[in-house]
């Protein structure tokens, strides 16, 4: 099969102005991944599909990746010589930046007809906030459409085009999107025979030190979500 | 009915009774006779939530065969089950499924909890979804730990369950709920919510337990 | 649009048909079957209109069993989510084991010693084994053969399963393979008792299929129903027996020959219309390919160790990186997709769910049928919800 940036080398040929860059993938696997643009994502797709020499006619795997935002600090070293006329010193500068955030979709495509695989495509969101939509290739694979229901539902993707967006695996009601690394669980937390670790620390929240002679109060029911 | 030795009958001693059983007289009572049916047809509904329900499936075949135990009519209309075999994780979607069940089904009815996601959510205490054990919502008779309890624990906790049936008294205030005007009979359902079911429990049938912890300075 | 293209048979937004009156044709009817209902085999939900008996649309709704596997695995280590990876697919779990260290052992570079190997292909087989039996048992329940093929079925299984509790000490949640091997050798009473099984499972296949296979009402019940093209097959993912069943050659094992399975020899078997008794005929032979395998790798094991020494276990920590790994399990392609941030949690755990991705087809293939045959046809499918909803 070739290579990931063979791919991308077509594509850019065939697709002039995509944008479409390799993240590789330090991991012994080395599945490279292709870094695909929104506008041409669903011709790309279509390509790949029906390129007489990639053929990957199945899209096996699509799955949401939450990508918070975070703070990255970059250590340069400089080497300032000393006025005294002592050896230079060397001087650690720390730049501090904020990388944005972002959501990821990630699709694994195979080819049953040519027996090869995985192309791994990746999409990604303008940030987690009010730009989430990435567009469906649910039209391209049918295979996408449960599973893009379920990173809309739990990462709160939204993929325009497809065909029936909505809560897959929890209720229409529900309002939070749980796979999100900042979702917050609703607080049922109750005494566990052997509290550990964060477990303690709710529970010392649910269960504060009785005062020593003074009656154990119940534990709070509903205790305001942290 | 000499597998219930604790109900006495009064005016009549045991010994006696047995005698009589000899020649082929049989005394009992209303509540002997009641108790003893019952125990000896708890039809369970037929109803599976996740991996407890093929050791549950498994306990009605060939090699467990609860048969034996007057339970294999597995009815799949709660209108018609006496006994709910609470089999797996109850997640927060199914949860007002499950209340609603219990709610149709006619009394005298019994909740088995099997396995620990039933008790208190098992190994998945920890999910957003999942229920932390049904009795937040539903009064649970039995608890049968293991994940998945093994069919033979399943029939253990019929036994149990056979066996509580038996104490039951018929009057006064240790009647069984069934009997009573003054317990409530129906469970609320509760509401699919923004963040949560609404209310997170029954407060009538569950109250979180009370810890006194001693906190080492 | 090509034939590949979107199904003009596709959902369209919005799930209930709430109200349609036609004085020529009568009203539709909206049944919604589960999350109770004893043959949805477990808690999954359709919502099924009906015109007369015969289904107009179906949407299935999913999320009954949905116990945030997903979450709690990116909250524990990678050993850690080996116990929950049984739960998945609850009549499988070896498979789900071998399917989650693949994808471990890909992420780090992990190698497997030998016997480990075959002693993973052997599990896989028997697993395969459990799992076809039992399906077939429960799809002749479906069918309407009330009890005894079922109890024909849980009479095998019980016997896999005292073969599993001797190993790994559990019935069904086996928590056997690790990152680099298998938890406990398996001793040469072991192999004995497997190799005893294995030769005396075709003599119960045979009764089996005597039961059932050329049984007329059977064939008339499932023969046509339910079938499923080829195109539209591998377009929605379908993968396992269900593709197979269409006559679609995809077989992991052999397309990406993972573990040993290079070394034996077996065919694939396929089918041609794709329907409930295709598949059905395809687990049969594929149990019956199983059996084969089984007898070559128990008679080629290689001693030697089942863990690989240098494999670490507590305080595993793969370096930055990502990686999908998959195996064929007896319900599809099963993968597990992990990425790792260096810590040793990892930073995003996915399962490849099939038989989830095998539902996508649940509708198109119920379409026209009556609706005693959208319950076999979903029987045929073979669903497991912990996997489905995870």
């Amino acid at each position: 099969m070739e290579t990931p940036e063979q791919i991308r080398d077509r594509l850019l040929a065939r697709f002039p102005g995509a944008e479409i860059s390799v993240v590789a993938n330090p991991a012994p696997a080395a599945q490279h991944s292709l870094l695909l643009g929104h506008a041409p994502a669903v011709e790309i797709a279509r390509f790949l599909r029906d390129d007489p020499t990639l053929k990957l006619d199945q899209c096996s795997n699509v799955t949401g990746i939450d990508w918070p935002e975070k703070e990255i600090v970059e250590t340069t070293k400089s080497t300032v010589p000393d006025p005294a006329g002592g050896p230079p010193k060397v001087v650690e500068t720390k730049i501090k930046r904020i990388q944005p955030g972002y959501l990821e979709v990630v699709y694994h495509l195979y080819s049953i007809a040519l027996g090869h695989g995985p192309v791994i495509l990746r999409l990604r969101t303008g940030n987690r906030t009010d730009a989430v939509t990435v567009p469906s290739l649910t039209p391209v694979w049918r295979a996408c459409e449960f599973q893009e229901r379920e990173v809309f539902d739990l990462f709160g993707v939204v993929l325009t085009g497809h065909p029936d967006l909505r809560r897959i695996l929890m209720w229409d009601a529900f309002k939070d999107f749980p796979m999100r690394r900042d979702y917050v669980a609703p607080d049922d937390y109750e005494w566990e025979p052997t509290p550990h670790g964060d477990v303690l620390e709710k529970a010392k929240r649910h269960y504060p030190v009785p005062p020593a002679a003074a009656p154990v109060a119940p534990a709070a029911q509903e205790a305001p979500k942290a | 009915m000499s597998d219930n030795p604790s109900a006495p009958t009064p005016g009549i001693t045991q010994q006696e009774r047995d005698e009589l059983r000899r020649q082929g007289i049989l005394l009992t009572s209303i509540q002997e006779l009641y108790t003893w049916g019952s125990s000896h047809s708890v039809w369970p509904l037929n109803f599976g939530l996740a991996c407890c329900a093929i050791e549950m499936i498994a306990a009605s075949m060939a090699k467990f065969d609860i048969a034996r135990f007057g339970s294999e009519v597995f009815r799949p209309s709660p209108r018609q089950a006496d006994l709910l075999i609470v089999s797996g994780t109850v997640t927060k979607k199914m949860a007002p499924q499950v209340v609603r069940l219990w709610d149709q089904m006619p009394e005298p009815k019994y909740c088995i909890a099997m396995g620990a996601c039933a008790i208190s959510g098992g190994p998945f205490k920890q999910g957003y979804n999942v229920l932390k054990g049904i009795d937040r919502y539903i009064p649970v008779d039995i608890y049968i730990p293991g994940c998945p309890p093994r069919p033979e624990a399943l029939l253990h906790g019929l036994v149990q369950l056979q066996e509580k049936i038996r104490g039951f008294k018929l009057t006064g205030p240790d009647a069984p709920r069934h009997l009573r005007a003054d317990l409530p009979c129906d469970y609320p359902v509760p509401e699919f919510g923004a963040h949560d079911l609404e209310p997170p429990a029954n407060p009538d049938v569950w109250k979180a337990p009370v810890l006194v912890r001693n906190e080492k300075a | 649009m090509s034939a590949n293209d979107f199904s003009p048979l596709a959902p369209q937004a919005g799930s209930h048909v709430r109200e349609v009156h036609d004085p020529l044709h009568g009203e539709l009817l909206e049944v919604s079957m589960g999350p109770h209902h004893p043959s949805t085999h477990g808690v999954f939900r359709m919502i099924v209109t009906l015109d007369g008996e015969r289904v107009m649309k179906l949407k299935p709704v999913f999320g009954y069993l949905h116990r945030n596997h997903e979450k709690i695995a990116e909250n524990t280590t990678y050993l850690g989510s080996m116990p929950y990876t049984d739960r998945l697919d609850y009549l499988c779990s070896m498979t789900n084991n071998w399917a989650y260290a693949i994808a471990v052992e890909k992420l780090s570079g992990q190698p497997v010693p030998e016997r480990a190997e075959y002693v993973r292909v052997i599990l896989a087989e028997i697993t395969r084994l459990l799992n076809h039996t039992c399906l077939a048992g429960f799809l002749m329940q479906d069918c309407g053969c009330s009890g005894t093929p079922l109890m024909y079925a849980f009479r095998e299984r019980e016997k896999i399963l005292d073969l599993f509790e001797s190993l790994s000490g559990s019935r069904m949640m086996c928590n056997y393979q690790r990152f680099g091997g298998c938890r406990v050798d398996p001793s040469a009473d072991w192999l004995d008792g497997a190799r005893k099984l294995t030769d005396n499972y075709g003599r119960f296949l045979d009764e089996f299929e005597t039961l059932l296979t050329g049984n007329e009402i059977i064939m008339a019940r499932t023969q046509g129903v339910g079938a499923l093209s080829p195109e539209l097959a591998i377009n929605a993912g379908v993968t396992g027996p269900m593709l197979r069943a269409t006559g679609v050659n995809y077989d992991l094992r052999k397309v990406d020959a993972y573990g040993v399975y290079s070394r034996f020899d077996f065919r694939v078997p396929l089918g041609a219309h794709g329907d409930v008794y295709d598949r059905y005929m395809i687990r049969v032979l594929e149990m019956r390919e199983s059996i084969k395998i089984l007898q070559q790798a128990l008679a080629t094991i290689p001693a030697g160790p089942i863990m690989d020494p240098k494999a670490k276990l507590r305080g595993f920590r793969p370096k930055a990186g990502e990686a999908y790994g998959r195996i064929e399990g007896p319900k599809g392609e099963i993968g597990f997709y992990l990425v790792s941030d260096g810590s040793p949690n990892p930073y995003r755990y996915r399962v490849r769910p099939p038989s989830f991705v095998n539902l996508t087809v649940l509708e198109d293939m119920c379409l026209g049928q009556t609706i005693a045959d959208a319950v076999i046809i979903l029987g045929s499918v073979d669903i497991v919800l912990g996997e489905v909803d995870r």
